[in-house]
């Protein structure tokens, strides 16, 4: 795996400003990504929790009306910089979405399908079957890799969209609200495999579910707009910090839910 | 004992339930009324097409009981306005065949490709000008289509190549795909478009390129669909008429040589209908028999292809 020293950030925004067309939705965050942590991003719906992770692997490339200012640090190399490809940012990063969602296609060619089009030369069998391991998922569908992994339930769907984004051996991994389609068991499995997984992979994720950053999280960012509708990082500091002893009143009324 | 109180309570919601419900009879007779018209303009194109279809029967029916079907479905000459007579339908269902076949390889590559772009890569404005363009490319009478093959096309393909015949199943079948190009693109492009965006983004996730996630998501969830409408398309050519009875020829001959002159089952149908054959006589009531057969094909594919719709539904399921 592709390093950086442990102790310093994967991923630094620098006064990052986010706009669809005219309308700025996020303006000045700064904030990083520990290295092999778990950080993350709550706020209220429509804050742009969503927004702000999908500057980080350059998702946002894909909405026309998309533009920002300001930068974006991975790995201390800006990823906006005109001379970077998105399609290999993207297979350094890997993303996790809200709804599950495999391909139509079989539960091995799902996870598959990041090595290939990436060119992956190695032994593909040993490269799946870790992956749907490493996304413990692998006793459940071990016998049955040639099936379409629509067969699955929407908790199994979700650890293979995991396994499909580890199969392409990221150092990053963006979730959002990896969570919030799921039964309350698949969601604890989920959490459960996402402190597993920091061990070896920087995590960000996004929820509306305090709780859930409190239980899984090492560190969290709390954005939240403003009167013009433009969303601010109101605070940004280790999780045990934000939930006991939160800096501004905002975050406060936030995480005990006195909020409008 | 609460008797006489019940039984004014009764009467009383007895005559509000009647008043309402004349308020709401002629509050809704418009509506039934539009309702009975629908139905009757419903039943009327049912009537109509049940018609169609028993006189072909019936008519062909009555060819049956002269020529046999085995001999119609196995003898290669057809010959039915000449002296000796000879009724095998396979040199016109070849003539079809070649035409249909012939257009698809020239609809189903380009009318893809353009799906594809029009789907995936083409900026919104570029889509909102091109697709009606297509459709208008879809409005052209085919009997325009026909001359164009006749007039343009022939001449090229002659000068590149001189066996090939004035009238010739080549010139039909390009033409033909050109005509049916708008109906797989369009119809391809629904198929594509109707794909969850969150499939492209779970692929676009994972470091693929606007390529891979056309041809490697995209395309294989739309199959069905795609299919779908490659068998609608080729039903619409083996249907098709003007175009290969002007520039095809009309030359029943058992073959697959795209050079020489042929003749569909339309094209036949269309021959006999314009000439002076009297009608009720044998070599009339052919074209019932064709036109039968024509049916029958045509209806296969489209029960096909709504077949492959149906299952097309579960995909993303
Ligand atoms: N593609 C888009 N085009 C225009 N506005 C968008 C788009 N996506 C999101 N927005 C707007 O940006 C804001 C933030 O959205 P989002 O990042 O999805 O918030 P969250 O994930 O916190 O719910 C919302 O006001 C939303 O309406
Ligand atoms: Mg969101």
């Amino acid at each position: 795996m592709k390093s950086v020293a442990d102790n310093s950030p994967i991923i630094e925004t620098r006064d990052l400003n986010v706009y669809y067309g005219p309308t700025c939705v996020i303006s000045g965050v700064d904030m990083e990504v520990e290295t092999h942590k778990i950080t993350a991003i709550i706020g209220p719906s429509g804050s742009g929790k969503s927004t702000l992770l999908r500057c980080f692997n350059r998702m946002n490339d894909l909405i026309p009306s998309f533009h920002m200012t300001g930068s974006v640090l991975f790995a201390g190399r800006d990823l906006y910089d005109a001379g970077v490809d998105p399609t290999e940012i993207r297979y350094q990063i890997g993303m996790v979405f809200q709804r599950p969602n495999p391909f139509p296609k079989s539960i091995f060619d799902n996870v598959a399908f990041g090595p290939r089009v990436n060119g992956f030369r190695g032994d593909m069998n040993a490269l799946v079957e870790d992956s749907i391991r490493r996304a413990a998922l692998w006793d459940e569908v071990k016998d049955r890799l040639k099936e379409s992994a629509l067969s699955l339930s929407g908790g199994q769907q979700q650890r293979l969209c995991i396994a499909r984004a580890l199969a392409v051996q990221p150092q990053i991994i963006l979730m959002d609200e990896p969570c919030s389609a799921l039964d309350p068991i698949s969601t604890l499995a989920i959490e459960e495999l996402m402190r597993e997984l920091s061990n070896d992979y920087s995590i960000v994720i996004v929820t509306h579910n305090m709780q859930q950053a409190a239980r899984v999280s090492d560190y969290t960012a709390f954005l939240n707009p403003g009167e013009d509708k433009t969303s601010e990082l109101i605070e940004f500091d280790e999780t045990r910090q934000i939930f006991t002893n939160p800096k501004d009143e905002r975050t406060e009324a936030y995480i005990t839910g006195r909020f409008g | 004992m609460a008797g006489p109180e019940t039984t004014v309570h009764d009467s009383f919601a007895d005559a509000f339930a009647a008043a309402n419900a004349t308020s709401r009879w002629k509050k809704y007779l418009p509506e039934r009324i539009i309702k009975a018209v629908l139905f009757v303009c419903a039943i009327a194109s049912i009537f109509t097409t049940v018609g169609i279809v028993s006189v072909l029967i019936f008519e062909a029916a009555l060819f049956f009981q002269e020529v046999t079907i085995w001999e119609f479905l196995t003898n290669t000459k057809w010959t039915p306005l000449f002296a000796s007579k000879n009724f095998g339908i396979l040199p016109l269902v070849t003539g079809t065949l070649l035409t249909s076949i012939g257009a698809m390889f020239v609809a189903l590559p380009l009318g893809l490709m353009s799906a594809i772009y029009l789907s995936e890569y083409a900026p919104e404005v570029v889509r909102q000008i091109v697709k009606p363009i297509l459709e208008i490319l879809a409005g052209i009478p085919t009997v325009v289509y026909g001359y164009f093959a006749l007039l343009f096309i022939t001449p090229i393909l002659r000068a590149i190549n001189d066996d090939i015949s004035v009238f010739n199943g080549l010139s039909a079948s390009l033409v033909m795909g050109i005509m049916i190009l708008p109906m797989v693109s369009s119809l391809s492009e629904d198929a594509m478009r109707s794909v969850p965006r969150s499939l492209r983004e779970g692929a676009y996730a994972l470091g693929a390129t606007k390529l891979e996630v056309s041809t490697r998501v995209v395309f294989p969830a739309a199959l069905s669909g795609i299919v779908a409408a490659f068998i609608l398309a080729t039903s619409r050519a083996i249907g098709e008429t003007m175009i290969v009875t002007i520039a095809a020829g009309q030359n029943p001959t058992f073959t697959l040589n795209p050079f020489v002159p042929i003749e569909t089952m339309t094209a036949y149908i269309v021959q006999v209908s314009l000439g002076d054959t009297p009608t009720g006589t044998l070599e009339f009531k052919t074209i019932f028999a064709v036109g039968l057969s024509l049916f029958v094909i045509t209806l296969a594919m489209n029960l096909l292809s709504q077949f492959i719709v149906r299952r097309f539904r579960e995909v993303y399921e």
